[in-house]
């Protein structure tokens, strides 16, 4: 675990990291907040965790898969399925 | 953004019939998915307003709550992070964040929830998930941030107890 003092700068990077990571950032900004984090270990660690977190965002689906449809909804899905090709087919 | 697996089943099926329903009201046919997403978020936004059990209206999260603590003793700022560097390896550790990742997107406030679900997990854009909220892109940008903040410090916490308790 890192336990160290940052500086007010850090603040500022800290609300910019998203739009960072995501590359939305105007690239003057990129480059000022890349010279802060090149002499900033707790921002660079804080960048990592960051991250890895959104990595997980990403990789995330639910681990409950849902409960097969009860016969009375796929019918209602089929009859609308239906209606909807036939509206495609008659346009009004 | 149901919170409730029951709910979320039946918001998914009311979905399906009303894209089926104004399917020929789609206008971009290459913009069919967040319309599919818009129109599950006003099916459970419905849903939501009339159960008795409905949250209160949205909860904010300030940046300041998801800063790094201050050191008690001097009041000056300080980072304290967990070693995040072995977790792509170590595999009991993944399955134990991806617990705790539900766990962390589970407890935030809707308004949050539906952002990161939308943008990281479903990895639609910004524009997209705008539309589909009704809010303007910036407010989805600030959203997201503050989210994904949240979850971090959830996960952070999460590992430095499962690394305390490997060590004990």
């Amino acid at each position: 675990m890192n336990a160290q003092v940052p500086s007010g700068r850090c603040k500022e990077v800290f609300a910019a990291l998203s739009e960072y990571l995501d590359m939305d950032l105007p690239p003057e900004s990129c480059e000022e907040l890349e010279s802060h984090l090149e002499g900033c270990p707790p921002c660079i660690e804080f960048v990592k965790s960051l991250r890895k977190s959104i990595e997980l965002c990403r990789e995330y689906t639910p681990t409950e898969l849902p409960k097969p449809l009860s016969d009375e909804a796929r019918h209602q899905l089929q009859e609308a399925y239906q209606r909807m090709l036939l509206a495609r087919e008659r346009p009004e | 953004m149901c919170g409730q697996r029951e709910d979320a089943e039946e918001v998914a099926q009311e979905t399906m019939l009303k894209t089926f329903e104004s399917f020929h009201q789609l206008r971009d046919p290459e913009r069919v998915r967040p319309w599919v997403f818009r129109i599950a978020k006003n099916v459970c936004l419905t849903k939501r307003r009339k159960s008795i059990f409905a949250p209160s209206p949205a909860q904010e999260i300030s940046l300041d709550e998801l800063m790094p603590s201050r050191d008690s003793r001097d009041g000056r700022m300080k980072l304290e992070i967990a070693d995040w560097s072995n977790l792509p390896e170590d595999h009991v550790l993944r399955a134990e964040m991806k617990t705790a990742l539900e766990a962390a997107i589970r407890e935030l406030p809707e308004i949050y929830r539906s952002v990161i679900l939308l943008r990281d997990a479903q990895e639609l854009s910004t524009a997209e998930a705008a539309q589909i909220l009704d809010v303007t892109e910036d407010v989805v940008k600030t959203r997201l941030h503050r989210a994904r903040l949240a979850v971090r410090k959830h996960l952070d916490e999460r590992l430095r107890r499962v690394k305390k308790a490997v060590t004990l």
